[in-house]
């Protein structure tokens, strides 16, 4: 036996062999190839499962359960069993690691140290159930002063002299983050893209083009221009209510997307826009893009391609100096910010960088907050963050932190039934979310999928609406950058200085 | 100003260049009048010149181009009698860009489709990450020589370098510098690079990239290419098969595809 083989297994299948009919529903369920029928009755290769449940929900008898595997290996706190296994893996096999959804360690959150106030007697509270609560935003670039000047043919007349930038009203502060098809399958996309369009909120494109059965959604969705530029024509960038520059994205800052040939089938060829079965990689940086004023350039460039009707905005993943760089593109003319924390999901990254690249997205939103304030810009543009926003109390305090938008994707996923088994970038999804394999994608129920998705958005804006009367403000508008109603509880001071939060009791 | 059908733009009314606005502003009022053929006269730096114009259009350029030129570009024809800059025919979907002297860096990034011909030298990363789809096929021939990184992360179409020297006089010799500069074709994983040379090219070439001889059925496909490249810019076909060509193909489909590994940990 190679020692490649002696990887323990995480997870073992349990079989009640006295409830199993032996109807073999979970051997064509499992798509992992972890469950076989050998003539006689079950048998499971542990060694294969990934614990994505599907089989424990479609046993009709209710007789598999998935456990832990906490035998063979000697404790240690230090040599993990993570870390011995990646190196049995890498020794046994070489290569880079690869890895899907976001960040998996146990680093501790910072907006769970968060603290949110509350009115009590000075200040009267607003009940959301009887009153009117704001929760929409414009997004795009604002003036930040508004100039008049006479009309030259009517000198009694005062007309605007300011020209507006192009703005567009979301009903929500909530951004489903950047997913391609080919990272997720038909049928989760397009769930997608029917709850947003019916909720009024924005939904990301990702980087690999936008199937001409999307155009109907177009006003609700942000396209992506991205170093490989898969799937950039004249229709992607007409059926867009914004256009982002792609520098970055948090799971894999410095990293460019990598889709394997295999997945490319004529559909995804058909979005990218390349040969069927031809690997679409992404160039690490975009090659005409290596200083501030190529990105104004790329970014003055997509507004004359688009005659100035829609924003254009830049994403970038939170790293060490994110907030300059955040003023440069401010300065070089992006109406909307995208800012990824180290968090962030993905379909396909390596390990190495999903797991220690990057910084926490609150700390990068008060940064460039704080940093594009000094700098009079704060209120010219939208800020929109993402980098796990779990769920509405991350919603709530990153809006507090500084941001206009919080972007989530992976609540989407798991309202639809992803069971975060990380396992995106196989391509073998059990739920039809992240594969393209036909017999897959079938099993998500579009009209299913996409009400869960409308119920949880719902849910999250009624919640803010409740935070935002318990504080007595009656507009999102007011909460953002309102860091005077974040206390920090953590045990870092010097975290609550640089996210500019007093500490709980002050 | 209309004269046999062609109407005349100044980029510089009384020698003061238009801002690449107000240039492009007068291209779409010219557009929406229904014109097919505009000049644009003593254009002097002016970026994003023709940017996602569609359709059947000539455009000709006196002068020198900005950055970007045709970016997007999605069927029209850009002739220039002069040298162009950075990135020419940037994500270019489909269309012409014929330029009657040199080119400036990344040319044809990202180009889908369309032809780019360029009669004099270009400089550093031309044609990365071209690539094909159906009935797209993008195809940059190059008169001169070209730098570094020539056809990088290229997926497909066609780059033909044919290392020719235009002096002054009009007369056109081999060109003494040699014809490309390293790291060619990068990781290259679909498509294919021709060269006009007898140098060793083994020692230039990037990770994923290999030379191979010229087979007769490569020389029948880029033959179009390069009859019509001759006919523009009244180069005597015979000359250019004085010299053998090379070609740079990729080593496979799938060049990194080995690195990674996907074993559950």
């Amino acid at each position: 036996m190679s020692i490649s083989h002696s990887i323990a297994p995480y997870y073992k299948v349990m079989i009640e062999r006295d409830s199993c009919k032996k109807c073999k529903r979970c051997t064509t369920h499992c798509s992992y190839g972890a469950l076989s029928y050998n003539g006689e009755r079950i048998i499971a290769d542990n060694s294969k499962c990934v614990a994505c449940q599907r089989c424990v929900i479609m046993c009709p008898a209710g007789a598999i359960h998935i456990i832990k595997n906490e035998s063979f290996l000697p404790p240690h706190g230090n040599y993990t069993r993570r870390i011995r296994n990646a190196i049995w893996a890498q020794s046994g096999n070489g290569g880079v690691l690869l890895s899907a959804a976001g960040n998996d360690r146990e680093i501790r959150s910072i907006f769970d140290d968060l603290l949110l106030d509350a009115c009590q007697v000075t200040n009267p509270s607003i009940d959301p159930l009887r009153e009117t609560i704001e929760t929409k935003i414009f997004f795009g670039r604002k003036p930040s002063k508004i100039d008049f000047k006479r009309d030259t043919m009517n000198p009694n007349k005062i007309c605007l002299k300011t020209e507006f930038m192009p703005n567009f009203e979301v009903d929500m502060p909530i951004m489903v983050g950047h997913m391609s098809l080919g990272s997720i399958s038909y049928n989760a996309a397009m769930a997608i893209y029917q709850a947003c369009k019916e909720l009024n909120i924005l939904a990301g494109s990702g980087e690999g083009g936008l199937h001409p059965d999307f155009y109907e959604f177009g006003s609700n969705i942000i396209t992506e221009v991205a170093s490989g530029r898969f799937g950039v024509d004249i229709n992607y960038l007409h059926n867009a209510a914004g256009i982002e520059i792609k520098i970055g994205q948090g799971a894999k800052p410095g990293h460019g997307g990598h889709l394997p040939g295999e997945k490319v089938n004529s559909l995804i060829s058909q979005t990218r826009m390349i040969p069927k079965g031809s690997d679409a990689l992404s160039p690490y940086p975009h090659h005409d893009v290596y200083s501030i004023e190529d990105l104004a350039q790329l970014i003055a460039a997509l507004k004359e391609a688009t005659r100035y009707k829609v924003p254009i905005g830049v994403k970038i993943a939170a790293v060490h100096n994110s907030a300059p760089i955040a003023v440069g593109i401010v300065r070089g003319g992006a109406d909307f910010l995208t800012l990824d924390g180290f968090r962030g999901g993905t379909g396909a990254a390596p390990r190495i960088i999903r797991d220690h690249a990057g910084i926490p997205i609150e700390l990068a939103i008060a940064a460039v907050d704080e940093r594009l304030r000094k700098e009079n810009l704060r209120d010219e543009i939208t800020l929109v963050a993402g980098g796990s926003i779990r769920y509405s109390a991350d919603l709530i305090k990153a809006i507090a932190l500084g941001a206009d938008v919080a972007m989530c994707s992976m609540p989407v996923l798991i309202a639809m039934g992803c069971r975060v088994c990380q396992q995106c970038f196989r391509g073998l999804c059990s739920w039809g979310i992240a594969t393209q394999q036909e017999y897959l994608v079938k099993r998500l129920d579009v009209d299913v999928a996409r009400n869960r998705i409308i119920n949880l958005f719902h849910s999250w804006n009624e919640e803010l609406k409740e935070v935002l009367g318990a504080m007595g403000i009656d507009s999102v508008e007011s909460l953002r950058s309102n860091r005077d109603r974040l206390r920090y509880i953590g045990p870092n001071p010097k975290i609550a200085e640089i996210l500019g939060v007093k500490h709980a009791g002050e | 100003m209309i004269e046999n059908n062609i109407v005349k733009i100044n980029a510089a009314p009384n020698n003061r260049p238009l801002s690449y606005k107000k240039l492009n502003k007068q291209i779409h009022n010219m557009i929406n009048f229904k014109h097919k053929k505009i000049l644009l006269d003593d254009v002097c730096g002016q970026r994003f010149i023709a940017a996602s114009l569609q359709g059947n259009l000539e455009i000709e350029i006196n002068g020198l181009p900005g950055n970007d030129l045709g970016i997007f570009l999605d069927g029209p024809k850009i002739v220039i009698n002069g040298n162009c800059e950075d990135q020419a025919g940037n994500t270019m979907n489909d269309g012409e860009i014929i330029v009657h002297g040199e080119g400036g860096d990344v040319i044809g990034l990202s180009a889908r489709g369309g032809k780019i011909y360029i009669k004099k030298d270009v400089g550093y990363r031309v044609g990365i990450h071209i690539k094909e789809y159906e009935n797209k096929f993008p195809v940059i021939v190059i008169g001169g020589t070209t730098k570094d990184f020539l056809g990088e992360y290229m997926a497909g179409g066609l780059i033909i370098v044919l290392g020719l020297k235009f002096l002054p006089d009009g007369k056109i010799i081999e060109n003494p510098h040699t014809i490309c500069g390293d790291e060619l074709g990068t990781g290259i994983h679909r498509g294919k690079i021709i060269l006009r040379t007898e140098e060793d090219l083994e020692d230039k070439l990037g990770i994923g990239a290999k030379v191979d001889k010229m087979t007769s059925e490569t020389e029948k496909e880029i033959r179009p290419y390069i009859e019509e490249f001759c006919q523009t810019f009244e180069i005597p076909l015979e000359m250019l098969f004085e010299k053998p060509f090379k070609v740079i193909k990729p080593i496979s489909k799938r060049p990194f595809g080995g690195n990674y590994i996907g074993t559950i940990i």
